[in-house]
Formats: structure tokens, sequence, C-alpha cells
């Protein structure tokens, strides 16, 4: 079954793996050129526009979790921290939410006679990443010394943490009768982006939001590809694998798992700003546990450790949830006389992709070569010296 | 340094200063004493071997030169600096690199990979430097991998094997690789850990004259644990014998041999 499936993978990497090494950049340009026209394809707005943009977000995400999960074999069950923080980052410094204070940094002329923290969201973009690397490291100190299933018993609990900081936050003051988050309520009329000359960006319009998100998500995959291809990536992977031969060969073990921390935190400060702009609000009730998994979910289903398996994997159950079950097959279910909407059995869906992938291609969509090796060539690598056997007699 | 040098030193040693000097060493886990004021010293450029029954304490006397455990009490130097409490990674910097008992190769990167990750305290690359890919980096990187594939053909492994992953790799050239991947942190003091473990006599017999050959050629100081005794005779010009933590003997091939109190640890009290 396995090896039926993995065929045409297979063969497109024996393809690519034969063609010169200018057709990759050739294939790149083509793909960003495809990805800029997409809104052009699909029109401007509508139901599937609003699905790409947010799966792309997703992809973002997917992508940092797995620099964590996937390459440095750290399994983090409390990524949502890093989407809550990004999103406050957006909240905080590009909204009226901070009433008593007045600072505007690079905003249009509306903006500048609102009151409140208003700065561009580039800089926003920035404070999210730099936000989130902090808290990667701080949530990375405590399970230095932990592994495997500790780890996740940690950082599930720092994911725990945020979210009931978030929720509760609306009590907390901070002088001036302000508060810390506004909770279930939610901060809303988040400032949209301001890139004044490039795009104007309007609630109407979903085209320069795509280009955005779109902009992001190539920047994430170029980084990821980079810094995999390198010196650091080696030594990510040489961490798991093994991590007492790691420091032995002279990789500093605390830096190194900070940084794959740090990294993947800030991809998910990244995009969870994006979100809180796109959706102009953050409210305390996205970022529950759930949501950890339905990002881990997206690393497993796209292939654990592969940069193209986790965008996607991002990009498939972005679609799913925001596309697929609430614009085309919600009220399938009616349409064979039970009474409820798919999007009500949502993460039943998602559990039982999961369980299906795990069945049919425990590997992920697109697996890394590294874990193709781990699940499925034990068995084959013997087959092949015993087939070879007879070879070398005669 | 040169008193307390001439306090310590054993008047059996070599002329040439030691690269590395282990003063009265002790690691205790809970009640239990797996080394014993254990002094130890390793000439510049020789071939010397520890060995002793299982359980004397080898292996955790290995793991506290690495940096791996650290000791309860001593004080270990490489080169006259003080590495009793430094980090692996800082000793593998300092240029002392090591093999392991149980292979551990990191068996979902190719040979050539395994072998680039040991360059690692040799690069400079971080975070950036990956990202935006200067030329310098550039330079490095390639210069990495042709080194690495140096290194594995100086170890013998077959070209076909370098792009393969270490655990595809027959049992032998896993230990080929894990030699090349320690060679690959440029190390003054090379520490094998057992290294004919699984090998047949003519493997061990072409391993001692590979050792003797690594001294030469790469001016190596080698540390060698074993338990072939034919190896350790035939290549080692010290030998010392830990037995229940603590130093029984020391001196060369022969006499170690001919000393009662290894015979005894080794075979037992006679009558």
């Amino acid at each position: 079954m396995n090896a039926r499936l993995s065929t045409p993978v297979a063969a497109l990497r024996t393809l690519a793996g034969g063609l010169p090494p200018w057709w990759s950049r050739v294939l790149a340009a083509a793909l960003i050129v495809v990805g800029a026209a997409v809104p052009f394809l699909f029109g401007g707005n509508g139901g599937f526009m609003n699905a790409t943009i947010i799966a792309f977000a997703y992809a973002v995400m997917s992508l940092g979790l797995n620099i964590v999960v996937g390459i440095a074999g750290l399994l983090d069950l409390g990524y949502v921290a890093f989407y809550a923080l990004g999103a406050y980052s957006v909240g905080w410094f590009g909204s009226e939410f901070f009433a008593k204070a007045q600072v505007h940094v690079l905003v249009n002329a509306v903006v500048s006679t609102l009151p409140g923290i208003h700065l561009n969201f580039l800089l926003i973009l920035v404070a999210a990443a730099l936000i989130c690397a902090a808290a990667g490291v701080v949530i990375g100190l405590p399970t230095l010394r932990l592994r495997g299933d500790y780890i996740a018993i940690v950082t599930l609990a720092f994911g725990e943490i945020i979210y009931v900081i978030a929720v509760n936050g609306q009590s907390v003051s901070i002088g001036g009768g302000m508060t810390l988050t506004a909770g279930n309520l939610g901060i809303s009329a988040v400032d949209s982006p301001f890139f004044p000359g490039v795009v104007q960006f309007g609630l109407l319009d979903l085209k320069p939001w795509y280009w955005l998100i779109f902009v992001i998500l190539l920047v994430a995959v170029f980084v990821n590809l980079r810094a995999r291809d390198s010196r650091l990536g080696r030594a990510w992977v040489a961490l798991r694998e093994d991590e007492v031969a790691a420091v032995s060969m002279g990789i500093p073990l605390v830096r190194t798992k900070l940084l794959a921390y740090a990294m993947g935190a800030a991809f998910g400060g990244i995009s969870g700003a994006f979100l809180g702009t796109y959706t102009t609000q953050v409210n305390a009730s996205q970022f529950q546990f759930g949501f950890s998994i339905f990002i881990l979910a997206m690393v497993i289903i796209g292939g654990l450790g592969s940069i193209w398996g986790a965008v996607t994997g991002g990009l498939v159950l972005g679609y799913i949830n925001n596309w697929l079950i609430p614009d085309v097959l919600n009220n399938l279910p009616s349409s064979f006389g039970f009474h409820f909407q798919l999007t009500q059995v949502e993460f039943g869906i998602f559990g039982f992709l999961l369980v299906i992938t795990m069945v049919l291609r425990p590997q992920g969509l697109i697996p890394e070569r590294r874990r193709r090796l781990e699940l499925t060539a034990a068995i084959p690598a013997e087959d092949a010296q015993l087939g070879n056997e007879p070879e070398g007699v005669a | 340094m040169s008193a307390e040098a001439s306090a310590t030193a054993d008047p059996a040693a070599d002329e040439a200063p030691p690269i590395l000097r282990a003063a009265r060493i002790v690691k205790r886990f809970g009640g239990l004493t797996a080394v014993n004021d254990v002094s130890f010293d390793i000439p510049a450029r020789s071939i010397v071997s520890v060995i002793g029954p299982n359980g004397a304490g080898k292996t955790t006397f290995f793991n506290m030169l690495t940096g791996l455990i650290r000791p309860t009490s001593g004080r270990i130097t490489l080169g006259g600096r003080n590495i009793t409490r430094a980090r692996p990674d800082v000793i593998t910097h300092r240029g002392v690199a090591r093999t392991f008992q149980n292979i551990r190769l990191f068996g979902a990167m190719t040979a050539v990979e395994n072998v680039m990750v040991g360059r690692h305290a040799r690069m400079r690359a971080g975070l950036a430097g990956a990202v935006i890919r200067p030329p310098w980096v550039r330079a490095e990187e390639r210069a990495a991998r042709e080194r690495a594939r140096e290194l594995l053909g100086y170890v013998g492994l077959p070209a076909g094997s370098f792009e393969r992953f270490a655990s595809q790799l027959p049992y032998g050239d896993q230990r080929r690789v894990e030699i090349a991947r320690a060679l690959a942190t440029e190390p003054t003091l090379l520490l094998l850990d057992e290294p004919t473990a699984g090998m047949n006599p003519r493997e061990s017999a072409e391993l001692a004259g590979f050792m003797r050959r690594l001294r030469d050629d790469l001016d190596l100081t080698i540390l060698l644990i074993e338990h072939d005794m034919k190896v350790v005779m035939d290549v080692s010009e010290r030998v010392t014998v830990l037995n229940y933590g603590a130093k029984i003997a020391e001196g060369a091939p022969a006499a170690v041999r001919a000393d009662p109190a290894v015979i005894e640890a080794y075979l037992g009290k006679e009558g």
C-alpha cells in the first residue's frame, strides 16, 4: 500500500533529480508567478479567496512548528501560545485598545487621529517575531533537560498558561483603566496594514491581503530551506538523532535547541499577527489547546521534518477547515436527513484524517527523505542485499 | 604548574610533556564509587590504552575526559588548560574527539553529513549566515563537504557509500564513519572506546595498523579503551589497568601483562 502511494512522489523526485540545477530556479520562479496571479484566477473576493489567505497563514505556522517538532525533534504541544502572542502583538500595538496611550508610527492619516498605540504593520511583524522568539526561549529553557513526552507536557502547560492569561487578562489592570487583554470579548477594530504607494488594504478587496501573506509564506519557505541546508540545520538533525553524540561532536546543546524554539516561535508570531490584522480582532477563545493539535496535525499530515510537507499540510487542513467544510460540504448531512452541520463535527473529521494518514501514509504527504528511511527503508534495504547476493557470487 | 607536574609525575612516564593530565579523579554515583582517585597522564603523540574487566570504570573515566559527566572531585587539564567542568562541545572545540563503544552515528544522515557534523566546531555560519548565505558561507560549506569526503576516503569507506544513510551501512563501515567524524573535529587527542568490538582478528589487526598511521599522519595522540589484548599489546606504548574504579597497574604492555595484580583482576586469585 505504502509503496504504491509513494510511487508518484518518488517518480517526481527521480525526475527532478535528473534535471539540470537551473531547473529548480525556473520552477521556483513559475511558482511565484502563478502564486501571485491566484487572486485573478479565482476572483479577488469570496469564500475561496478568504480560505486561501487563512490557509497560507496556517502554512506559515506549520512551517514554524515543523522546525521545532519535525527538524529538531522537540515535541511541542503548546504552539498556540505563539499564535496568541503574535495576535496580541497586533492587538496591543495596532488598535485603540491601550486608549490612554498616544503612539503613532508610520500609519495612515485616519489612524493617526485615533487614540492608542498604532505602529506600522511591518514594525508589528518584527515585534511579534521578537516577542515570540523570546517566549520560545522561555519555554525552551525548562525543557532543555527533558526528552520526548516530558517536553510535550511542559509545552502543553505553557500553551494553557498563555490561554488562561489571555482569557483572564481582562481582569488584569495595567493602570489608567486599561487591562492586559480583552478576554473573550476580544480586542476589535485592529488596524489594517498600511503600505503607502504599494497597495491599499480594505475589507472589501482581499487581493492585498493575499499578496501580503503570500510574500510572508515565500519568505518563510526560503528561510526554512536555507536553515535546513546549513550547519545549523545539520546540528538540529544531529541533536534529534543522538544528543550525546551531537554534543560530543562540538554542537552546543543549549544554544542550538533554544534557536530552534525561538525560530519556530517567531513564525507562529508572524502568522498570528497577520491573522489578527486580517480578522481585525484578537479574541482569547481562538487560542485554545485544540489549535495546537490542529497545527501539529498539519505538520504530521504533511510529513514530519519536510518543509514542503509542512506547507502542504497547512494548505490542506486550511482549505478543509475554512472552505471545504463550511462552504462546500456543510449542509451535506441534511441532504441525508441528519440534523447537524459538518462544522459541528470538524474536529472529528480532522481526527479521522489523522488516523487515515497514519494508516495509509505514516510518513506524511510529502515525506522528508530521512523520515522515509525510518519508516519504510529498513526492510527494502535488507531485501535489496539479499537480491544482490547471487550476483556477487556469480 | 611545573611544581604540580613534578609532584604528581610518574617516574616511568615518557619525557614528552603530557597533552592531557587527569589528577586524582573521583566519580561517585550515589553510594557507588565508579572511579576512585585515578591520576593519569597522556604524553603527546603516544598511543595509550586503558584496560580492565567489565564495570571497572573505563567508560565512566572516558565520559569525564570528554565532559559528558563531571567528576565528583579531581582535575583534568588539556594542554595546561583546566577542562574539568567544561561542556562537551567546548572540550571538542579544544581538540578532544571520541568514538563510542556502541556506535553512535546519526542514523538518518548520510555518511558525508555525519562527518560534516563533526566539522561543526570548526565552522562559523550561524542563523544569519545560513539564511543570507554570503560567499564565505558557501565556501565554508563546500570546504566542509570536501573535507568530509576526503576523510571518508582516508578511513577507507567505499566511495559508493558516501551518500548512503549511516544506518544502512554495514557495521565495519559504520565504525569507519565514526572515526572519520571524530577526525573531522580536528582533534589533537582522539579517544577510541573499544574500536575493535565486533571485529574479527584480521580486522582488529588492520585497525591497529590504522591507529599507528593516524598518529603518524595527523600528529594525533590516541587513548584507547580496549578488550582485545592482542591489539592492546600490539599498539600501545603504555597501558593503564583499572579495576573496581581504581588504577591497579600502569606501564609498558609487557610489564603490565606480567603484573600479578592484573592477572588476579582478570583471572581471579589462585587457589
